[in-house]
């Protein structure tokens, strides 16, 4: 009996195209990521109904008008790159400081943006959001 | 004159671990990528530069207020008086939710205010005033 050896077949998974099939999946990956872009101005609303009595000293009135102009304390205008260092003053002299903010009915978004970011770089970590119709 | 052939020297670029180079790329994009869930044309978030950045996205639900005065939930178009309904559910639901308030630049801040208060109605308390990165 003339037995016949077998031809050995080579076991491997063709790895040829593995290289295209992931440089398919990098390109799907490249073109749809995006960052985590979800970032901003953390804040915490204070409860519904929730009114404190304040001393007045230890409030700082801010008013963003229409234009963008800031008003501090309902008697000086303070130009916007001057905020933070006043605020940091304030907070130097008073640490129990609350920062009242508020911005008339129609101020554009971005001013109001802009003067709570300053107050907030400024290192004051009680801000409060005043309503315009108060 | 004698004219002696070169030898041939091998010039190809070695691809062999072009496989694992394009693995380890494809691994960290799969791993940094996050798809946009809703996304609403048309408005221009204001850029502000003491900004934190929102972790778990699962928390996160989003209103947005466009410059023409229109809200919208996650993408879908409310009404003022509807948000406080909404998010109170949603904050039963998950009371770890923030809500992300993605408002045009243009937007005016009496309506951004009012969406406050109903938000402080739903108790929706935490917010954040999204923004892009200053530069």
């Amino acid at each position: 009996m003339a037995l016949q050896r077998r031809e050995k077949s080579s076991p491997e998974i063709p790895t040829g195209s593995m290289a295209d099939i992931v440089f398919l999946l990098l390109v799907f990956f490249l073109v749809t990521t995006t960052m985590n872009q979800d970032k901003g101005i953390g804040m915490h609303l204070p409860p519904p109904g929730e009114s404190k009595k304040i001393q007045k000293k230890n409030i700082c009135n801010l008013w963003v008008n229409v234009n963008g102009e800031i008003l501090i304390n309902l008697e000086q205008n303070i130009p916007l790159n001057q905020l933070r260092a006043d605020i940091e003053q304030r907070l130097a002299q008073n640490d129990k400081l609350i920062i009242s903010l508020k911005a008339d009915e129609e101020t554009p978004y971005e001013k109001f943006i802009d003067v709570l970011d300053e107050v907030k770089l400024s290192g004051a970590d009680k801000i409060s959001l005043a309503s315009p119709s108060e | 004159m004698n004219f002696r052939k070169k030898g041939n020297v091998a010039q190809s670029i070695p691809t062999g671990s072009m496989a694992d180079i394009t693995f380890l790329l494809l691994i960290f994009f799969m791993v940094s990528t996050v798809f946009v869930r809703f996304r609403v044309s048309g408005i221009i978030m204001p850029k502000a530069e003491k900004i934190e950045e929102l972790k778990k996205r699962r928390h996160i639900n989003y209103l947005w207020v466009s410059a023409d005065r229109k809200i919208y939930i996650d993408d879908k178009l409310a009404d003022l008086d509807q948000v406080a309904g909404i998010f109170y559910d949603r904050r039963v639901k998950d009371p770890r939710m923030v809500v992300s308030l993605k408002c045009d630049y243009r937007a005016p801040y009496g309506l951004i205010s009012s969406v406050m208060e109903e938000l402080r109605k739903a108790d929706a308390l935490r917010i954040n005033f999204a923004t892009n990165r200053e530069g």
